[in-house]
Parts: C-alpha cells; structure tokens; sequence
C-alpha cells in the first residue's frame, strides 16, 4: 500500500523541516505549511490524507484551522500537536473532531502509529 | 457624661479599625466594654441611690430636729412659767404690803414663810430701800444694813422695774438666782424687795424633758457661760466650748460642730424675761441610729444590684468578644486560604506558561537528535558510530527528562482531576517508600513502620496520595543525617478521619520556616529545590478533604501529620 499523503502546519520551522526530514526517511512524502492559512491554501491545491497540525500559532490559530478543515473537508483527519498539555486544549480539540492528540515533545514512531492508525479509519480515536 | 460616652465609643471603633493580630486587643476592648456598659447601666442607679439618699437624709434630719424643737419649746415655757410665778409672787408681795409692814422684821419673817411654804425655791427675801440699804432680811445670812445701790442689779432695778440675775454661786456655794422687783406708791415712795432662788428646780424641769444618754440640756448667759451643770460641757460657771449659734425665743435647731470634731444637732431658746437661753445638745449618730438601720439594709440591697450588673455586663462582654474573635480568627484563616489558592492559581499559570514555552524548543532538540540517529542508522559506514549514538542517546534521555520537568510542572498548573478509588493506604505508603528504601539504605537511615493493621481504607486519588507521601518522605531524608531514622505510622484518628504521620530526627525547621514551609516558593534547599513540593502537598491534601500539620523543633525533627477523610467529600 501506497504511504499517506501528510500535511504538517506548525509555526517552528525548525520542528517541522526536521520531522519533515525523518519522516522521508522513512518513505513519506511530507508536505510542510508554516502557518494556517498556507496550510488551507495547500488542501485546498491537494488534499492530504492526514493533517498534523500545530494547536499554538501566531495568526490563525490551530483550533481555528481544525474548524475550518471539519467543515471543508469532513473525512479529512487531523493529528493535533500541542507543547502546552492543558486538558480544555485537548476536550476542545476532540470536541471539534480533532482525531488524536499529542504532546510536544514526541516519538516519531508514536506519532506515525497515530498516523496509520487513523489513515487507515480507526479514528476517532486517541 | 456624653463626652466621656462618645470618647470611649471612638476608642472601641478605633480598636475595631486596628490590626485584628495585635495581642492583647480583645482584653483591651473587653476592658473597654466592660467600662463603657458598667458606667450607662450603673451611673443611673448610682444617681437614683445618691437622690434617694439625700431626700432620705432631709426627711430623716426634719424628723430628728422636730421633735428636738417641741422639746425645747415646752421645756422654755416651763421655766418662763416657773420664774413668771416667782416674780409675780414677789411683785404681789412688794404690792400687797406698805413699805413699813414690810420693814418690821417680825412681818417679813411671817412673810417669808408662807411664800416659801406656797412657791418652792426661794432661800431669802429682804426689804432695800431706794438708797441701796438693806432695811430688813429674812434667809440664812445675815446682811441687814448692806448697801447694794453701787451694784449693777440695783441701777437695774431701779431702771427696768423687775430684775432676774445670772446664776451665781452663794457663800454655801450652791447656784443661786437672784429677783428684784421695784415697787413704786402712788405717793411716790418707792422700794426694791429682792429674793434669791436655789436654781435645784432648774435642774427639774431639765430632767424632765427625758433625754436619752448622750443628750443633753442646759441654760447658759448670752456670754456662754452655763447656767446649770451640763453632761456635756462643764459644771455651773463653765464656759461653753463653741459660740452659741444664733438664738431667738422661737426654739431653733441647728448643726453644730463640736471641738472635739463630734457633730450634733443643737436646739436653743432664749427664756423670756431673762438672759438665758435653754440648750439641748443631740449627737448625730445617736439622732441618726434608726436611719442608719435602714441605711443598711438599702446599701445592701444596692451593692448586690452593682455587683450583679456588673456581672452579667462582664458575662456578656466576654460571650461577645470571644464570638468576635472567633470570627475573626475564621476570616483570617479563610483570608489566609484564599492568598494561598490565589497564590498556587497564579503560579500554575506562570508555569503553564514556561512549561509551553520550553516544550517547543524541547521539541525541536528532540526531533534533530532524532533526525541525527535516523541519518546514522541508514549508514552502516558511519564513523565512530557507537559514540556518537551515545551522545544522541543522552541528548533524547535528557529531553525525556525535561519532558518529565514541563510535564510536571503542567499538572501543577492544571487543575488536578481528583481520581476517586478506595485504597489502603498502608499499602500506598510501603509502595512510595519503595522509591526510597535504596536511598534510605545506602545512607544507613533507618525507616521504621508502625502501621495500624486494621487501618480503614479510604476513598481517595492514589497518585495524588502517593505524591503527597512522596513530598514528605524526600523531605525526611533529606532532613535526617546519614544513620538518621524516619518512622512512619498509620492510626485511626477518630470517627470521619485517618491519620498518617511521618516523623524524622533531621535537623528540624525553625518557626519562621515551619510558618512558610506550604507557601509556594518557599524553599531551604537552596537552588535544589523549587519550593513548590509542599505548596502542592498542601494543595492535594486539602482538595481531598484532609488536613496538614507540621511540628517541629530546631535540631530534634520533624513531625508531619496528615489526616485523610474516612468518607469521601464533595468538591
């Protein structure tokens, strides 16, 4: 089976070029948006089959963009990341159909589980 | 009077206004209290008592100088009616008889007679002349041929008509009266016949006015000088130790300070016809005897009053005070919890907030660590690889720990969600000691466990506890020296609580720090600490219902109990 098509929206270009980088190691073909509105315009272009999407950025913030994806683009599932673990973060993101959600900083294998698991529609789901 | 109420009013608002910790305040505004109740309740009884007391005292003086009076009235007449008799009988017989009738010495003999045997009193009677010679005398000397017209009571005589004499003392040395009385005839001839009279029946109609012991009465001259004896100033001829008060014929009662500092009421009367005043002397606390009976009895009954005022005025001060210091100690110590939650609440944020902001770049380290393992692991040729995989290794294991550190940090700042389960908590406490029993062993401190086998279990949050009996064993070890000893016991406090202590011989905290030892930030370890270990105990503690006590002793331990509720509480 052909590898998902991943969208990473996250403001710390550091974080995400890495991540970027060993995820293609390990056969992905990730694309990269480093903000909100650069992360709709790309789904828009091409939708991914799974978003990772940063909860805190300047601007558009993450919930934000989660909303817009849920009413776009319904079947799409979104990975949340967030370096800020408070609980109303996390009861607002699966509230809005956020399908998991993670703590910075992570395992990469952690988190490529989340992403097979919920590409391959077990979500929604932690 | 409202100056002093208003006064002392300010003072208890201003100490109301000032710090409620001060010492001593509540004794103050007791005392305070106490003053200000006592005087309104008791200054209208001390007035009613004084008004009471003064009309008292009026009635019971007119009353004690009533009778005084009627007493001295009465007696005066008796001796005007007395000497009036006498005069009129010596006027009649100066009348009655011719200057020649009376001249024979026969004649006044016989006359004498009768008088003496008709009017008591009289010792002499003789005939003078309008030259002053004694013509004729009948008595017990013989003065026939004296001539008296040099004399004072003769110029009088001859002046005024009749005459009465101040009391004097005769050649047998008892008192004497002397009265004269002029006759003048129609033809012009005129004639004085004198009498004297023994004063004994003076002394009569005095001992007949009945006066009680230490009273007394007495005639005395204008010029103070007694007339008949007196109890209590001297005998006849005496002088009068004190000025006569102001005397008129109407009897008169005055009061009267004695020399000799006794106060007594003193009623007089001057006799008509006569120079004399008639005295009666009654001392005070003979006069007042009765009034002091009830006097007595009254005070009795108005000391009682104060006392039982005052009483019940202390009673219900102290009842308030002491509400109003519990109350106050109830809002100092719901104050004091609000600071510390206000506290913990803003510190939670401020870590929230460093947590979030480590975390990101915690991230970034995390990921180009990864990414440096990655790029090693799909080359075999890589050099030094073994290195190099360890100093990555370090770089995710020290990340890992960072995470453990923001992680932490973020739950305390989250508000905790108390994860209820019945637990026993013996079984907790040795599962937490177990964390520590290397530590313990390896710097040979002793851990003793004195366990209550048949402790309840209680409903409670097994991480939230176990953290708590973490934060305080760590402190323990810390506190006891190498070979020190940390004892752990477990009872059953009372009906709705457990109680689970931990007591160690390290070296103790001061007050100061045992006051500050659950605010947020308060540390003694220096920069290995970061002070927030026992606010959160504290914290936990309290959201699951239980309390926190601390004693401890500079240099001989620490003892922390904790009290867990047996049944779980709302909130």
């Amino acid at each position: 089976m052909e590898e998902p098509n991943i969208l990473l929206i996250d403001d710390e270009e550091a974080f995400v070029t890495t991540l970027q980088e060993r995820l293609e190691m390990r056969g992905f073909s990730p694309r990269v948006a480093l903000n909100g509105q650069a992360g709709l315009d790309m789904i828009t272009q091409e939708p991914p089959d799974v978003v990772v999407l940063d909860l805190r950025m300047p601007g558009m913030s993450g919930l934000e963009v989660l909303r817009r994806i849920r009413k776009g683009w319904p079947g799409l599932p979104v990975i949340m990341l967030s370096g800020h673990g408070s609980d109303q973060d996390f009861e607002s993101c699966l509230n809005l159909g956020a399908a998991r959600y993670h703590k910075k900083p992570l395992d990469i294998d952690v988190l490529l589980e989340s992403i097979r698991a919920v590409t391959q529609g077990n979500h929604p789901a932690r | 009077m409202k100056n002093i109420l208003s006064s002392t009013l300010n003072t208890i608002k201003a100490d109301m206004d000032t710090d409620i910790s001060s010492p001593g305040r509540y004794r103050l505004l007791r005392r305070k209290i106490v003053s200000l109740m006592a005087l309104v309740t008791l200054l209208p009884l001390l007035s009613l008592a004084g008004i009471n007391y003064y009309e008292h005292q009026n009635t019971m003086t007119a009353e004690i100088q009533a009778p005084l009076r009627a007493l001295v009235g009465k007696a005066k007449h008796s001796f005007e009616l007395f000497l009036a008799e006498r005069i009129s009988a010596v006027s009649f017989i100066a009348s009655a008889y011719s200057f020649n009738e009376l001249s024979d010495d026969a004649n006044l003999q016989r006359i004498f007679q009768v008088m003496r045997r008709e009017f008591t009193g009289f010792v002499d009677l003789g005939l003078i002349d309008p030259t002053g010679r004694q013509i004729t005398y009948s008595g017990p000397y013989d003065l026939v041929g004296r001539n008296y017209s040099e004399q004072a009571w003769f110029q009088q005589v001859q002046f005024k008509g009749t005459y009465v004499s101040d009391v004097f003392l005769g050649f047998r040395k008892f008192p004497h009266v002397v009265i004269a009385v002029r006759h003048t005839t129609e033809s012009g001839q005129s004639w004085v016949l004198r009498a004297t009279l023994d004063t004994m029946h003076f002394d009569r109609i005095l001992a007949a006015m009945g006066l009680g012991p230490g009273s007394d009465a007495f005639l005395v001259n204008h010029h103070g000088v007694l007339q008949t004896e007196s109890r209590r100033y001297g005998r006849v001829l005496d002088k009068l130790p004190f000025e006569l008060p102001p005397t008129n014929f109407e009897s008169n009662v005055q009061s009267v300070r004695e020399p000799d500092g006794q106060n007594v009421f003193i009623a007089t009367a001057f006799v008509a016809d006569t120079d004399f005043a008639l005295v009666a002397v009654k001392p005070k606390p003979t006069a007042f005897s009765t009034w002091y009976t009830v006097r007595i009895d009254l005070l009795f009954i108005f000391v009682s009053g104060v006392v039982i005022i005052f009483l019940a005025v202390y009673r219900v001060t102290s009842l308030l005070i002491t509400r109003l210091q519990e109350s106050d100690e109830q809002r100092l110590g719901a104050i004091h919890q609000m600071e510390h939650s206000q506290k913990l609440s803003s510190i939670g944020r401020l870590a929230a907030g460093v947590a979030h902001e480590i975390n990101n770049p915690l991230a970034i380290i995390n990921e180009k660590a990864g990414l440096m393992r990655d790029i090693m692991g799909l080359r075999p040729d890589f050099p030094e690889k073994e290195k190099f995989a360890r100093q990555i290794e370090a770089i995710l294991r020290s990340v890992d720990r960072c995470r453990g550190i923001t992680h932490r940090m973020l739950g305390f700042a989250k508000r905790m969600d108390v994860k209820i389960e019945v637990l026993d908590l013996n079984a907790v406490l040795v599962e937490t000691l177990g964390f520590l029993e290397r530590e313990a062993e390896y710097r040979n401190v002793e851990l003793v466990r004195e366990l209550a086998p048949d402790l309840p279990n209680v409903p409670s949050d097994h991480g939230q506890i176990q953290q708590v009996f973490l934060n305080i064993m760590n402190n323990a070890l810390a506190a006891v020296p190498d070979g020190g000893r940390i004892v752990l016991r477990t009872w059953d406090e009372s009906e709705n609580f457990v109680a689970i202590s931990i007591q160690d011989n390290g070296c103790g905290m001061s007050d100061e720090t045992a006051k500050n030892m659950f605010e947020p930030f308060f540390t003694t370890k220096k920069e290995k600490g970061t002070g927030l270990g026992m606010s959160i105990t504290y914290g936990i503690v309290k959201r699951l219902g239980g309390e926190i006590k601390v004693m401890s002793k500079l240099n001989e331990g620490t003892t922390m109990t904790i009290l867990l509720p047996k049944h779980s509480v709302e909130g």
